[in-house]
């Protein structure tokens, strides 16, 4: 692995080593870039997995305090975890599920196609959806992603077994195991699927992508990758004409250095992105860096999400097998008839008993709970996700007493449900439990969200400066050497899973910036 | 320092109480005579652990399952309050509440009773506290898991490809469209 020095100036410096991240950081190698790669979390290898969710929860999450505000109920029910998110080599893509999904053409024109919601603060994104296409094709092949090019679909578990036959009873036609980053084949020397259960948890044998064991290896054997673990960012620097020139960060004892870089890229998920450029105020940049807008941090989005479990009259044992094994698509599209815009995916989903017992109904107790959890092998259970609206008051604020241990301000989560998100959820509800009906289901339990596992667009991109942070390349409107590399630069958040999206715009970012540079523009 | 003290011999005394607490060494020992389980105290009373054992059943009722499960979640407790003085203070408090709350101790309430006085603390710190840590060490127990069929790890085992992940009889097969075969290497 290589070691670049700090006042080395060559280096792009990449802070956040998960979807986005590393998989910026190794296609810059492979073009020829240094790359520093800053990582908050440890690195961990297969062999420290293990099949507990809450073992693997402690080990991978992010776990400083966070505190969520809001009428959402997350503020009620985790008022300390509004995210659930991975600090550790790999990110987030440790944990996921794998469903990688394209946009529909439309989501990217939401403004134009939804028209004026009110209270929403939509825009079209400045680039369309056959401009992203090839790079969806690219990160479909890197990531091994089912039912894309010749690469089979993944068998279905029992949890999709009764997730199919509720919706073909129901009617709905797009029903399938999807398409998932997870190998239904051996691919890129890594093996198929064991069916093993425990996705959120770290896969055991990595059959599911993850930039862990895919992206950084691959970087550094490249002989251009210095990456340098449990380092937390503090501080983006620039000089006198407004260029970023460095970062400041906190090794594990809280010793702080100064790494030097031509152009430094930000992919901390989108509450820790907004959080470090709020903190990188300056006297040129009194609002944070890049702010300009005053768009930084705002427009914060999480998918509208929940969960509904269902219990049949015979066994199902939902944990056997991948975690989300199918999908309905049929509910994704835009059909204002049913009383809302931008639609939603229905996926299985499945957890185990310690999960469940804290998820089912947070803050439940009594027999009537524990009875619901005693039926815990005869339960199927899917995930609701759907297109949640931007609005400008939801939003990442810095807190302005509390601080973390290296002394920077904690991010404070402020988050409303849009009236448009509420429809939807309740349409979704309905539906998932008419499924369940459908299958056979003697009883079914709606489930509030999880702590936000999609966080979008708190540096969002537009076309005009005024309208958000980043340009159609993620590139700072106000800073031509600053990127934003994650979910952050997402203008709206269609109704799919984000991280295909985000490893598209990851490479198409990196062949953006080497283009810049093969011009000296970078 | 042993955790668990299942020595029935030496520790199994019958009398008509349903937990006993007993002095070793300096240590309070508690436990149940009928199921020769204990776990060590190092910072509660027995009063205080006889009290939470009654309230993290009370929470979590599981008809099916021993005290010895829920002494799991009393044991946790008590570790946290021997590191955290205000973890410490703020049981303490708690169960001098549940203790007041009717006129006899909480742990000779009758389960309803008990239910009633929990429902009137359910806003209170104390009552979040107990009912957080049982949530996460009661179900995080593989012995527990077992109670409802949850198998726990599989990896060791080569997941579940070859071990009923498509076992579900009650249903016809979906086609191989929807749900291709499985790749068995
Ligand atoms: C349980 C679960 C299931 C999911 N399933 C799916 C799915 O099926 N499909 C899908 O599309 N998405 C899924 N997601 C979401 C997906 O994981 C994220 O969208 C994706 O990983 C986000 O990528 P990212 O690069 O923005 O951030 P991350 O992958 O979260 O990476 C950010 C990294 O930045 C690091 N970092 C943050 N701040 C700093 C700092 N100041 N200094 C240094 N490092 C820092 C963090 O430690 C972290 O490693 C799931 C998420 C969860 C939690
Ligand atoms: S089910 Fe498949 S992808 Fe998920 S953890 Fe197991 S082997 Fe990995």
């Amino acid at each position: 692995m290589a070691r670049f020095a700090l006042d080395d100036d060559s280096v792009v410096v990449v802070i956040g080593s998960g979807a986005g991240g590393g998989t910026l950081a190794n296609e810059l190698c492979q073009q020829g870039i240094k790359v520093v790669l800053l990582e908050a979390g440890k690195r961990y290898t297969l062999d420290d997995f293990v099949n507990d969710e809450w073992e693997m929860f402690f080990k991978l999450s992010w776990l400083d305090k966070r505190i969520a505000t809001g009428s959402w109920r997350i503020a009620r029910d985790f008022p300390n975890l509004p995210a659930w998110i991975c600090k550790t080599v790999g990110g987030t893509t440790v944990h996921w599920a794998g469903a990688s999904l394209r946009f529909q053409p439309h989501e990217f024109r939401t403004k134009s196609v939804y028209g004026d919601i009110e209270g929403a603060n939509l825009l079209d994104w400045p680039l369309d959806y056959d401009e992203l296409a090839p790079y969806y094709a690219k990160a479909e092949r890197k990531m091994g992603t089912t039912r894309t090019e010749d690469r089979p679909g993944l068998p279905g578990n029992n949890n999709f077994k009764v997730f199919y036959h509720g919706a073909r009873r129901l009617g709905y036609k797009v029903v399938h195991t999807g398409r998932m980053s997870i190998n239904s084949r051996p691919y890129d020397g890594r093996p198929a699927c064991q069916q093993i259960g425990f996705c959120f948890q770290g896969c055991k044998i990595g059959a599911k992508w993850s930039t862990l064991y895919t992206e950084i290896p691959k970087a550094e054997a490249t002989g251009r990758l210095d990456l340098r673990t449990e380092v937390q960012a503090l501080r983006i620097e620039h000089d006198r004409s407004g260029r970023v020139t460095g970062v400041v960060y906190a090794d594990a004892e809280g010793q702080q250095h100064f790494q030097r870089a031509r152009a430094v890229c930000v992919a901390c998920n989108a509450i820790e992105t907004p959080r470090l450029l709020l903190n990188s105020a300056s006297n040129m940049f009194p609002d944070g860096l890049a702010n300009g807008s005053g768009q930084v941090g705002r427009n914060y989005m999480r998918h509208t999400t929940g969960s509904v479990y269902a219990v049949f009259p015979q066994p199902v044992r939902m944990y056997r097998g991948t975690t989300m094994a199918g999908i309905v698509t049929d509910e994704s599209r835009h059909d204002p008839r049913r009383g809302f815009v931008g639609g939603y995916e229905l996926e299985t989903i499945s957890l185990g008993v310690p999960f469940l017992a804290a998820f089912l109904e947070p803050g439940a107790w009594g027999r009537a709970y524990t009875r619901k959890l005693e039926q815990y092998t005869h339960m199927a259970g899917l995930w609701i996700v759907g297109e949640d609206m931007p609005q400008e008051t939801n939003r990442i604020t810095l807190h302005p007493e509390e601080k973390d241990r290296f002394g920077m301000p904690i991010p404070v989560v402020n988050f409303d449900d849009h009236p448009n998100d509420i429809a939807m959820r309740e349409h979704a509800y309905r539906a998932g439990r008419a499924l369940y009906e459908a299958a056979g289901a003697v009883e079914v339990y709606e489930v509030p969200p999880y702590p936000s596992t999609h966080n979008l667009g708190t540096c969002r991109m537009s076309v005009r400066p005024e309208d958000g942070v980043v340009d159609r390349y993620g590139r700072a409107h106000e800073i031509p050497n600053l990127f934003i590399s994650d979910g952050s630069q997402f203008t709206t958040g269609g109704a799919e899973n984000p991280t295909l999206t985000i490893v598209a715009l990851a490479i198409r970012q990196a062949e953006h910036m080497v283009r810049l540079m093969s011009r000296g523009e970078l | 320092m042993p955790k668990y003290i299942l020595d029935r011999r030496r520790f199994l005394r019958r009398t008509g109480q349903a937990v006993l607490g007993l002095t070793l060494g300096g240590q309070v020992a508690f436990f149940d005579p009928d199921r020769s389980w204990a776990i060590v105290l190092e910072t509660l009373d027995q009063a205080a652990a006889r009290a939470l054992l009654a309230m993290t059943r009370t929470l979590f009722p599981h008809p099916a399952l021993g005290d010895e499960y829920y002494a799991v979640v009393v044991e946790a407790l008590d570790a946290e309050a021997g590191q955290d003085d205000a973890v410490r203070k703020l049981l303490q408090d708690g169960v001098a509440r549940l203790d007041r709350a009717r006129q006899l101790a909480f742990a000779d309430l009758s389960p309803g009773t008990r239910t009633q006085v929990l429902r009137e603390m359910e806003d209170e710190p104390f009552f979040q506290k107990v009912r957080s840590a049982t949530v996460f060490h009661f179900y995080n127990n593989k012995l527990v898991w077992r109670h409802f069929g949850y198998e726990g790890s599989s990896w060791e085992f080569g997941g579940y490809l070859r071990r009923g992940f498509q076992d579900l009889g009650w249903l016809p097969d979906p086609p191989p469209e929807a749900s291709p075969a499985p790749y068995f290497g």
